[in-house]
């Protein structure tokens, strides 16, 4: 009985966990559940331990306490390379051997899906052929990783965590290090990925606006326990902002989308002096 | 589910599954070519030496003979020819290993403490333990070797984020010195033993003997076994660890096979011929031009490229110098350094 049929829908939970290095706990006590088919979007403080809890799903953490359980089964119990045909992980700084091709790299995808000795198959073919398509990157395939933009590298390394075709996808930052528009665009191929073959994303976002904009539920953490966990428009208020990153904010419907837009207030430039704003 | 899914018959997806096709073509051409060099190499290695040899008494040789001295010397060529193909091929793949295992492209057995290791047992069976016999330098120089990619690794993961890549070189580097200093400490005052070792350190291929090299040639398996084992570990491993876990890779098992599997070539092939430098640095370098960077590929182009270099150097040593011969360890570095400098020279040109 394999986990590779991608008609069921998968879930990821963490109960009571605590994570962290060492000595030093990170996160204690969490609970999560990942809506499957969703888009979870966490977000925090600098070293509120989102990346940690973000780690620990994708089982590069294994909690001190309490359990992180992939369909009803502990995921640190099951092989790893089943695991990987189900997760997908694109980590926050991930390497790209010196002088490599784009579709090399992006077929390094599709290592959870082959033996030692089996050959490459037609369905590997066609899973990068796919990757390259959807993240545009096709032409690209001949073209040496060294030589791309930063834009351009991180939607290969996109296609690489599409090459491995799984229902669930962690995301690290993936918009790290990219200008606004090609954030934009990296956030949008994930929600096409997300409509089109119910993909479950969970990401790592700094950006908070970006955040509310694409998620469908936000996850908001601060020194390591979850302050809020639920729609944006319902979560995403003043005194959560104030709460979590320690500053005074405005939220509003934002005019594009309708959901909500957190506008820091500052010292300098509110209209309406700070004290009472 | 998208277009996309329907067989490649448009352009992109064609165009990548052609690009895979050639590169494997490519490799399997290469690995070709360089096989018959090094057969090449091999048949020179047996006809070529200090002592000129015609053709027919070469082959008569071959074909079972040592009555001439002609014949002699070809007979004798023999396993020297052997060896050195063993050897160098085993630290072409050392040097795979270890610079995938530390993703750091200065990686090799010297720079990692391995080779100083297998040295520093040597040194100190010869001059406290009485060691002489050529089979007593293998056992030595292979636990050598192993005690101290032990004692490197332990070193390495000390700290937070256990043995990284970066840790583990700077802890060889300094075991690495730390040993040639206690080299020199125990040879300094003993004249006698510094000689026997002098020629043992140059590294040489000459005293071979099909005995000996029997001998260790079960290390070698299980050395190159257990670097196979670890081909598709080392390809996840260099996307980091933290993608190479996400892919379904047990990083710190794939280490330890590979680190395994490398310390063995490495002490066998260190035992047998002495610490020969720059095989296992170069020629790694070399084989990713030509068979890519699949450790699937690159550890049996490493193997058939480092037997054809330290061959080729072994035969350059033996005619430039007539009637005399110039070590092997010696020719290396001297074929090596500038191969290194213009492989250096070529990567920055293309990185600029």
């Amino acid at each position: 009985m394999t986990l590779d049929d991608s008609s069921r829908a998968h879930s990821l939970s963490a109960h009571g966990v605590t994570l962290g290095y060492g000595d030093r706990t990170v996160v204690e006590g969490l609970d999560l559940a990942v809506p499957a088919g969703e888009i979870t979007v966490i977000v925090g403080a600098n070293a509120c331990g989102k990346s940690t809890l973000l780690r620990s799903l994708a089982r590069l953490l294994t909690p001190s306490e309490g359990r992180i359980v992939l369909d009803g089964k502990e995921l640190h119990e099951r092989p790893t390379k089943e695991v990987a045909r189900v997760l997908g992980l694109l980590p926050q700084s991930p390497i790209a051997p010196e002088g490599i091709v784009v579709g090399d790299l992006v077929a390094r995808g599709r290592s959870p899906h082959q033996r030692m000795l089996t050959r490459w198959s037609r369905e590997d073919d066609a899973a990068v052929a796919e990757a390259l398509d959807l993240t545009d990157t096709a032409s690209l395939a001949d073209r040496s990783v060294d030589e791309l933009s930063g834009g351009q590298r991180q939607r290969v390394w996109i296609a690489m965590a599409l090459a491995q075709r799984t229902d669930i996808l962690l995301l690290d930052e993936p918009t790290t290090f990219l200008d606004i528009a090609h954030q934009v665009e990296v956030l949008d191929l994930l929600t096409d990925l997300n409509r089109t073959r119910a993909t479950t994303i969970v990401m790592v976002l700094h950006d908070l606006n970006l955040a509310a904009r694409y998620a469908d539920r936000l996850v908001a953490m601060c020194r390591g326990r979850m302050l809020a966990d639920g729609a944006p428009q319902d979560v995403l208020t003043a005194e959560l902002v104030e709460e979590v990153f320690g500053m005074r904010s405005q939220v509003t419907p934002d005019p594009v989308s309708g959901k909500p837009m957190v506008l820091p207030i500052g010292r300098h430039h509110a209209r309406v002096p700070a004290a009472t704003a | 589910m998208s277009a996309t899914l329907a067989p490649p018959s448009d352009t992109s997806p064609s165009g990548t599954s052609a690009h895979r096709r050639t590169s494997a073509a490519r490799r399997s051409a290469w690995l070709a070519v360089s096989l018959v060099v090094l057969g090449l190499i091999g048949v020179a290695s047996i006809t070529f030496g200090a002592r000129e040899i015609a053709w027919s008494d070469v082959v008569s040789a071959l074909s079972g003979n040592d009555e001439t001295l002609a014949e002699a010397a070809v007979a004798k060529r023999i396993p020297r020819t052997f060896l050195a193909m063993l050897v160098g091929a085993a630290l072409g793949v050392v040097g795979a290993v270890m610079q995938g295992l530390t993703r750091n492209p200065l990686a090799d057995p010297g720079l990692l403490g391995i080779t100083p290791g297998a040295s520093l047992a040597v040194v100190v069976g010869m001059a406290f333990f009485g060691l002489g016999s050529p089979m007593g330098f293998t056992w030595v120089a292979i636990g050598g070797a192993a005690v101290a990619a032990v004692f490197v690794y332990v070193v390495g993961s000390i700290g937070r984020g256990g043995a990284t890549p970066l840790k583990l070189t700077l802890a060889g580097a300094a075991v690495s010195a730390a040993f040639t200093s206690l080299i020199s400490a125990v040879l300094l005052p003993r004249i006698d033993v510094m000689d026997s070792f002098r020629f043992w350190q140059i590294g040489g291929v000459g005293g071979a003997t099909a005995e000996r090299t029997l001998q260790v040639l079960p290390f070698l398996v299980v050395g190159a076994l257990l670097s196979a084992a670890s081909t598709t570990g080392l390809n996840a491993l260099a996307l980091g660890d933290d993608l190479a876990a996400g892919l379904g890779e047990r990083v710190v098992r794939t280490r330890v096979v590979a680190a395994l599997g490398s310390v063995t070539l490495c002490g066998a092939a260190t035992a047998l011929a002495g610490p020969i430098a720059f095989v296992g640095l170069v020629v790694p370098h070399a084989c990713r031009l030509l068979a890519g960077l699949d450790h699937r590929w690159l550890l049996p182009s490493c193997a058939v490229v480092g037997a054809g270099l330290l061959t080729l150097a072994d035969v350059l040593g033996r005619v430039v110098a007539r009637p005399d011969e110039i070590d092997v360890g010696i020719l290396t570095a001297l074929i090596g350094a500038p191969v290194f400098i213009a492989i250096v020279r070529r990567q920055k040109a293309r990185a600029l």
